[in-house]
């Protein structure tokens, strides 16, 4: 760390002569991105470990506390502080170089980042030492230490100084440059802003008005059936906050990196804006095997729940023409010359295309999940931790890999380590990752559930799962190898002595670029409005609904 | 209102789009609609910290002596079940084969959820609520019935059984 230290103090030296809104976009973007990547390399062997515990494999590593302590930091870091300190880190970048504008309040900025930082080293404390053991879904009416609740809505609360700086920042550039077009690099960024605002109420309403008080004693009794309620209004949208970066990289960075142009910049806002109102109102699909919400309700969620699909289909035919277009600039002939045109030896044009596939993947996996009625088949098997770490752990973080690329030398002007590298970590990732979760898939559909630490079960069906139980081990150490590629890769870039040429942010060109856009693709107000009023549809009534139908309160148990 | 620009191939994908969408909504629809297929969502409390007990809410129906398989006054099969660190109990259960079964659950202390492989028997058990579930099985033989939430450390070895017969094998 000390190397990055001296760094970011060589850039404030070096960058005298540069304006202050750049120093500062590149300064914020570092630290929240190597905290980011701390916790990604922290968490990563820990999945690891899991897989070789959980196999029964290796009679010395069996600890039912070791592995629940290890599963609960593995998703804390994993899902909360490596993708939020990630997702900030790339808006305050973007914000100073796509708006050119100062940002409004710097000490605010790093308040939001201070607070969230300290509230990861506080929640680290109980979870590390086995007294936070209850998963980063943190059912009631299970508790761990109230440090652990503590320190993870301060992490929400800094994260929510970072979505109001992307707020403001896009206002005060509306109000500065009147009729003009929000960039849709920042017309993106700051939709996930707003949609991260929304989707954390939820479990910032059960931490704050249901755990925490009982796990300080100043309440006695909690619903678990509101709590589940209010968590699955946080849970599904909360991995759209994760993969916006993503989709917004593919849209606003690829293109340029692969040597072409965007095939539709309006489409994208379309995009961007649908993602954002089918994201926090169809939560109940995570909740079809529950008792405590009646059926139409969740039938009311499907549709919102398969209306997520269009936005994801219309990436996929931009991106994919996009690349088209790159490829056939560069001198591609026929129906499917351009492929090999591609510039593939760009991390971030691979990275697209490998997030892509996984996507495509995943994404029918999926409608499983989504189906009123299948879900049954799968509900909570080891199905589930297989597709979301195919959507998250595979589409979006290949795509953070991408974006550290791409982003690293223009921060720190020293060239990137080895592309060679970065290439093959991008693929080792991507091929670890399908050896890990094809099996993971196919052990959920032979039923195994998810979260065991062990398989005791004498039956027949327990002996069909052991060869899955290999193949995953040997993809979780291709993964494990990868991302400390990546690392290397990166702290190698901060020694490099070779510097970077190419110091320039700029961002992709559609192929008609737009003078105007409708104001509904320009704004977020109204969205916000119908955010509002889709979630009193769906949201109002089955949290209501607990204030009168009598349930008997649950005490607190340890796990 | 400003109209955008739109590719006319990418006009013929949107169609498909939703093409696509409706289809997976009338599908659902048509099962949910005309063959009842629901998940388990009775919104039905029970007061689990008396859940043994005669009295109160649930009128003793999870108490110790009223679990396990019976035929309700319709004919109907029903199993009542209650999960607790770390079984369900009854913990061995016979049923038979393709006959509809209605199953209820309730939780004596935390969160639960109850799966048995290569059926549609799923359901989460919230303590406070009683989950219910009408399904029939489709496959003859002994199969663990597996918690599917954590709910401790020794999650892994909350199951139980249900073993299931041909019809005609099947008495109460």
């Amino acid at each position: 760390m000390a190397a990055i230290e001296s760094d970011v103090s060589a850039i404030i030296q070096s960058n005298a002569q540069e304006s202050e809104h750049i120093s500062t976009a590149k300064k914020l973007g570092l630290w929240n991105m190597w905290v980011a990547f701390t916790a990604f390399i922290i968490a990563l062997p820990m999945g690891l470990y899991q897989v070789a515990e959980r196999s029964d494999l290796f009679p010395a590593l069996e600890s039912a506390q070791v592995y629940y302590a290890s599963i609960s930091t593995h998703g804390v870091l994993m899902a909360y502080v490596f993708s939020t300190f990630f997702i900030m880190g790339f808006g305050y970048h973007t914000a100073g170089y796509s708006l050119q504008q100062k940002l409004w309040s710097t000490k605010f900025a790093w308040s939001g980042f201070i607070i969230a930082l300290f509230g990861v080293v506080l929640a680290a404390i109980p979870l590390l030492t086995g007294n936070a053991s209850v998963m980063y879904t943190f059912y009631p009416p299970e508790v761990g230490h109230p440090i652990f609740y503590i320190g993870a809505t301060l992490l929400i609360v800094g994260s929510w100084f970072w979505s109001v700086d992307m707020i403001v920042a896009m206002t005060q550039w509306k109000k500065a440059n009147p009729g003009k077009v929000v960039p849709l690099v920042m017309f993106g960024v700051t939709i996930n802003a707003l949609l991260w605002l929304w989707t954390s109420a939820g479990v910032a309403a059960e931490v704050v008005f249901q755990i925490i008080p009982v796990t300080l004693g100043l309440t006695e009794t909690f619903d678990p059936g509101l709590a589940r309620t209010l968590f699955s209004w946080t849970l599904h949208a909360i991995v759209y906050f994760w993969l916006f970066p993503a989709y917004i990289v593919m849209y606003s960075i690829m293109p340029k990196e692969a040597g072409g142009k965007l095939f539709s910049d309006e489409m994208g806002r379309v995009a961007f804006v649908m993602l954002f109102i089918f994201s926090v109102p169809i939560g109940f699909h995570h909740l079809y095997m529950d008792p405590q919400q009646a059926a139409g309700w969740k039938l009311l969620h499907m549709f919102g729940t398969f209306m997520v699909a269009v936005p994801t289909l219309i990436t996929g035919f931009t991106i994919l023409a996009t690349l088209e277009i790159s490829g056939r600039l560069r001198g591609g002939k026929g129906l499917l010359g351009w492929v090999s045109r591609i510039k593939w030896d760009n991390p971030v044009v691979l990275g697209t295309a490998l997030a892509m596939l996984m996507l495509t993947v995943g994404g029918w996996g999926g409608v499983i999940n989504a189906s009123y009625s299948m879900n049954s088949l799968i509900h909570n098997t080891q199905w589930v931790p297989g597709h979301f770490h195919l959507i998250y752990g595979g589409t979006t973080v290949i795509m953070y890999f991408a974006v550290a690329y791409w982003l690293w030398p223009k921060i720190i002007g020293r060239a990137l380590y080895s592309n060679k590298m970065a290439l093959i970590q991008l693929w080792s990732w991507f091929f670890g990752m399908w050896i890990t979760t094809a099996p993971w898939h196919i052990l959920g559909l032979l039923g195994q559930p998810r979260r065991v630490n062990t398989l005791p079960y004498d039956t027949a069906i327990a002996a069909l799962w052991d060869p899955y139980e290999m193949v995953m081990l040997a993809g979780s150490l291709l993964l494990t190898v990868s991302g400390f590629l990546f690392i290397i890769n990166l702290v190698m870039t901060h020694l490099n002595t070779r510097k970077q040429d190419d110091m320039s942010v700029t961002y992709a060109v559609a192929v008609h670029q737009p003078m105007h856009v409708p104001k509904l693709l320009n704004s977020l107000s109204f969205w916000n409005w119908a955010m509002l009023c889709y979630m009193i549809i769906s949201y109002g009534y089955p949290i209501i609904q607990f204030a009168f139908i009598g349930t008997p309160q649950s005490t607190p148990w340890s796990y | 209102m400003m109209a955008i620009h739109i590719h006319p191939l990418e006009r013929k994908w949107l169609f498909v789009i939703a093409v696509i969408i409706l289809l997976t909504w009338v599908v659902q629809l048509y099962y949910a609609l005309n063959k009842s297929t629901h998940p388990p969502s009775n919104v039905e409390v029970i007061d689990s910290v008396r859940l043994h007990l005669n009295d109160g809410i649930g009128g003793g129906e999870f108490a110790e002596t009223n679990l396990g398989v019976k035929r309700d006054k319709n004919g109907q099969l029903r199993v009542t079940m209650v999960a607790a660190r770390y079984s369900f109990y009854p913990q061995e259960i016979v049923l038979p084969l393709g006959e509809s079964i209605t199953f209820r659950f309730a939780s004596f202390d935390v969160l639960h959820g109850l799966h048995v492989p290569f059926s549609n028997l799923n359901s989460m058990v919230v303590p406070g609520y009683i989950s219910e579930v009408t399904t029939e099985f489709t496959r003859e033989g002994e199969f663990p019935i597996l918690c599917n939430e954590y709910c401790g450390t020794a999650h892994a070895f909350m199951y139980g059984k249900i073993k299931i017969v041909a019809k005609e094998k099947f008495k109460l």
